[in-house]
């Protein structure tokens, strides 16, 4: 009991410090959590919209086939689905067709696609949730685009996809295959790539080799190689990531720089007097870890739970004009809550840790010297 | 009130704010891996490939699918001209390519 009264009686005077300088010391947790907040934001955006992608993109194709002419891609013959179909191991082999449309109403650009069975039939569209918005487009209207040969061409909005989708449905237009060739007047025989699926998981990449042996022109991209993508999204190596990460940094080591390269006249007044008075420097030192401790936890807290609050509840608002950036249709999403506790962890003992120590370190130099030489330093 | 209460009650509200952030989202996370996912059902039933997350050119609309030399289409070497391209690397893939079956 003893113990633990010693301990609180000198978190209540190291409070009582703290609270005499009261600007300094509010300015000083102000910038702390603001460092905590903008590490946290980025790492728990990150965590988040990566496990987002891997749960979206589970079902996506096993491998997407395209050919590549001159190391650009080009449209893929038909033909090559029925080659394709020939490999031992492939069970389904489809061609898609898709393609991008500039609109110069919205200035956006919007993803055509022509999907298996369009149930609104030609002449019809289904739009994805963030188009309609941007448009201002609803069910019944009709939009108008402008086709490869300049005509213009008005489709029905027969349905909208369900704004939960938005994440990968915001730009889509579904279009039948006849609308799609009257807007790009795209040839007979040809597609934008196909789909392979595999019968046998584990033979994927042999089967994306094997489509490779047969038709060399083709570059295949497997299932894993999409969620790979994913995986490098808002990576700490990304350049804004990175800005965002040094200057955090930078911030905090000239912080904890700031403690460790000494003591304020102040300050080592008040540790002469100490110890003048009878206190040890084990005493002082234990002043000192609760002065760095309470600073770090109150910073910590703070800054963490605010980073939550933004990634989680106000759909990383600080974040939106960056991701943005020059798009002028972006998807209106809720983040799932994705936390890995490791990178918490790191967050922890990357910050708290150092600037206790760095604060406990010049201290311990002042209390161990004799109380009369620092007094009379002053 | 002792001041070292107060602080002591402030860091106990901090914990069971942290704990109790903590344990939504190890329910929300779970949730998410079994509920159905509206997201996924699209990806499935539209054959799709990517999250529309940056539609501001086409190698940041489709990542995994992207031209590798698309970026560079104004000149070689040139730097990243849209914001999203600092946040969404090359692919590793379009990189490296395939090797021929043995």
């Amino acid at each position: 009991m003893s113990w633990l009264n010693k301990q609180r009686n000198i978190l209540d005077f190291t409070l009582s410090s703290l609270f005499r300088n009261k600007t300094k010391n509010s300015a000083l947790v102000l910038v702390y959590a603001f460092v905590i907040f903008m590490l946290a934001s980025v790492m728990l955006f990150g965590h988040a919209i990566r496990n987002e992608a891997s749960i979206a993109l589970q079902d996506a194709p096993e491998i997407v086939v395209q050919k590549l002419v001159a190391g650009r891609h080009d449209l893929i013959p038909m033909s090559y689905v029925e080659q394709i179909k020939k490999i031992r191991g492939t069970h389904s082999v489809k061609a898609r067709i898709w393609g991008y449309y500039y609109d110069p109403v919205t200035e956006a650009n919007y993803t055509l696609m022509v999907p298996d069975d369009l149930s609104a039939g030609q002449g019809n569209v289904i739009v994805g949730n963030g188009l309609s918005r941007e448009r201002a487009a609803y069910k019944g209207d009709r939009i108008s685009f402008i086709s490869f040969d300049g005509k213009p061409v008005s489709l029905r909005i027969a349905d909208i996809l369900p704004y939960e989708s938005e994440l990968v449905s915001a730009d889509l237009i579904l279009v039948s295959i006849a609308d799609f060739k009257r807007l790009f007047g795209m040839n007979d025989g040809y597609a934008t790539d196909i789909v392979v699926g595999v019968r046998n998981k584990k033979e994927i990449n042999t089967i994306a080799a094997k489509i490779v042996d047969t038709l060399p022109d083709t570059r295949p991209v497997t299932r894993d190689d999409i969620l790979r993508t994913y995986d490098s999204l808002f990576n700490w190596r990304s350049g804004m990531v990175l800005a965002v990460l040094f200057g955090a940094l930078a911030a905090f080591i000239i912080f904890a720089w700031d403690r460790a390269s000494g003591l304020s006249a102040e300050e080592r007044k008040e540790i002469g007097v100490l110890k003048a008075i009878g206190w040890e420097t084990s005493d002082i030192l234990l002043i000192k870890f609760w002065e760095g401790l309470t600073v770090s936890l109150a910073s910590f807290f703070s800054g963490f739970l605010l980073a939550y609050a933004h990634i989680f509840f106000s759909s990383s608002s600080l974040f939106t004009p960056a991701l943005k950036g020059w798009s002028v249709l972006y998807p209106e999403f809720k983040l799932t809550p994705f936390v890995d506790p490791y990178q918490i962890a790191v967050l922890f003992f990357l910050t708290v840790v150092p600037y206790t120590a760095a604060t406990i370190v010049p201290s311990w130099r002042a209390a161990t010297m004799d109380p009369d030489s620092v007094m009379r330093e002053l | 009130m002792r001041k070292s209460n107060l602080f002591l009650i402030y860091c106990a509200v901090n914990i069971v704010a942290f704990i109790l952030v903590m344990s939504y989202s190890v329910y929300k996370a779970d949730y998410a891996f079994r509920a159905s996912n509206a997201n996924a059902e699209a990806v499935k039933k539209f054959v799709l490939t990517d999250l529309c997350l940056f539609t501001e050119a086409r190698y940041t609309r489709h990542p995994s699918i992207a031209d590798i030399h698309t970026p560079f289409q104004d000149f070689p070497g040139s730097f990243e001209h849209f914001p999203s391209g600092s946040m969404v690397p090359v692919p590793d893939h379009l990189r490296r390519g395939y090797v021929l079956a043995e």
